[in-house]
């Protein structure tokens, strides 16, 4: 088994040590350290099972909903402990914010699933104000050109490619400092695949983004950070041009080169 | 290291395929360097012709590589030592295809060296061949093995044929002071001696690709032969490599 490597950043957003996760008695994580950082885009990849979405999502706390789930070690969002006993988890996800596998916008018009989770935390007391996170919202998403003139049409009239795009908005509404986007684009086609990592593209920056992927070519693309995760350890993270042209470990080699079992 | 074959089968036959044509591409080129010489030594026209006519079917092996590099890179997105591979092949057919015009061109020397008077450091120029034809063999022996340390053994023997150009150089001028005679079959053998000298250069080229390839990192610079004009290499001594 390798030595956990202390996975430093600068500035880090995020910090996981030591953090196992448990499904009742099976272990899913096993001893994983990592940094976020707040200016790279990171990649999750490894082969189904390997533990990349349990891990990313210890990260706000979605295993909480999880009966059996258990979760050991520190996670810290700006030096803070996200499973401190006071942390309120509502506040938690608004900060983390989420993005799923498949587009969930709610039955409700485009600017109702962008406006409620503003509203639900108090950030818009006039219709103004709320008007201005909608379209800042959908600007930022990229799709405010396409759904400006029919914002009251039910989001899940759109296409995958802008329900999802509407998903980010939803997520960015509400100010967060990090995004988990679970394979986004998995049930996209190619075209509006593009079109999300190039708002990946856009967002990096302003949002700490972490990306689970099972598209290799995808992590190549969008992340400057690439951890390779395999039976619930890490087994390598490092910047994603070095690991994707000279990976340190075999087992990384063996499945980013596609010889993997 | 070398791990299992790829889940995707005809993936390892295309990479397969690739290594199978440089190894071609390489035999062919070494042939023509050791032909050319004898074909020199003894005075062959037609062995020399047929050393010019080979060099097409190394100019075809290294078009097709680079059709197969592009098409592999766009269906089967190499990724690690799979990509360093692909590009190693491409970069060292692109290598070869230079040593071997190196043989050709000593090829086409041969007729115009034959009607001149033979001059005796014409004997040398074999013995300076083999090693050069050897230091091409053995990088590409390495590409196949994905042997790094074969590798920069090859690039270490650069130096031996170099040496040998220096002092056939110096030779061939003491023949071309003694009588103006010699200066015209002295200058066709130091334009040989030179191609092969050019030979190894590339064969070190060749060590370095398949060090990348199979480290992922550069060779180290290595300690270079010194010139005929014994000036600019003394600059990158500083001291102690001889």
């Amino acid at each position: 088994m390798l030595e956990p490597r202390p996975l430093k950043v600068d500035a880090p957003k995020m910090t996981a040590r030591s953090v196992n996760v448990y499904y009742g008695a099976k272990q899913a994580i096993r001893n994983v350290s990592i940094d976020v950082s707040m200016e790279d885009v990171t990649a999750f990849i490894g082969p189904s099972g390997c533990g990349k979405s349990t891990f990313l999502r210890t990260l706000n706390r979605m295993n909480d909903t999880v009966a059996s789930a258990r979760v050991e070690g520190d996670i810290t969002l700006d030096g803070e402990d996200i499973y401190a006993p006071d942390m309120d988890v509502v506040q938690l996800r608004a900060r983390v914010g989420m993005v799923f596998q498949k587009p969930n916008p709610f039955p409700k018009s485009i600017y109702e699933n962008v406006a409620y989770g503003a509203r639900i935390h108090g950030l818009a007391s006039a219709r103004a104000d709320m008007d201005q996170i909608v379209e800042r919202s959908l600007r930022r998403a990229g799709l405010w050109d396409e759904v400006k003139d029919r914002l009251h049409d039910s989001g899940t009239a759109l296409s995958g490619g802008q329900q999802q795009r509407l998903c980010i908005a939803r997520a960015i509404a509400v100010d967060p400092e990090v995004i988990l986007m679970d394979e986004p684009c998995s049930a996209l086609d190619p075209i509006a695949t593009a079109r999300i990592e190039e708002l990946i593209h856009e967002l990096r920056g302003r949002y700490a983004i972490v990306i689970v992927t099972h598209n290799m070519q995808q992590a190549a693309r969008v992340s400057q950070r690439t951890a390779f995760f395999h039976l619930g350890t890490l087994v390598e993270y490092g910047s994603t041009s070095e690991m994707f042209t000279n990976p340190r470990e075999t087992r990384t080699k063996d499945y980013i080169t596609g010889r993997y079992g | 290291m070398a791990s299992s074959g790829h889940t995707v089968k005809a993936f390892d036959e295309d990479l397969t395929d690739l290594r199978g044509l440089v190894s071609e591409m390489g035999g062919l080129a070494e042939q023509a360097i050791s032909a050319s010489l004898q074909a020199l030594v003894n005075r062959d026209l037609d062995g020399a012709a047929r050393i010019v006519e080979s060099d097409k079917r190394v100019d075809e092996i290294e078009a097709e590589i680079e059709l197969q590099v592009v098409r592999l890179i766009a269906l089967r997105a190499p990724m690690a030592d799979d990509l360093r591979d692909v590009l190693a092949a491409l970069k060292i057919a692109n290598i070869i295809e230079r040593i071997a015009d190196y043989a050709k061109n000593i090829a086409k020397r041969v007729p115009i060296v034959s009607e001149t008077q033979a001059i005796e450091p014409l004997s040398i120029l074999p013995a300076m061949g083999r090693l050069a034809a050897e230091m091409v063999r053995d990088a590409l022996d390495a590409f196949a093995a994905r042997d790094a340390e074969a590798a920069v053994a090859v690039c270490g023997r650069d130096r031996a044929v170099d040496d040998f150009y220096n002092s056939l150089f110096r030779t061939l001028l003491t023949y071309m002071m003694e009588n103006p005679h010699n200066i015209s079959p002295s200058t066709h053998l130091l334009f040989i001696a030179k191609n092969l000298e050019r030979i190894g250069d590339h064969a070190t080229n060749v060590a370095e690709m398949v060090y990348f390839a199979a480290t992922g990192r550069q060779m180290a610079e290595r300690p270079r032969g010194e010139d005929a004009f014994g000036q600019l290499d003394d600059l990158d001594e500083k001291g102690g490599t001889r």
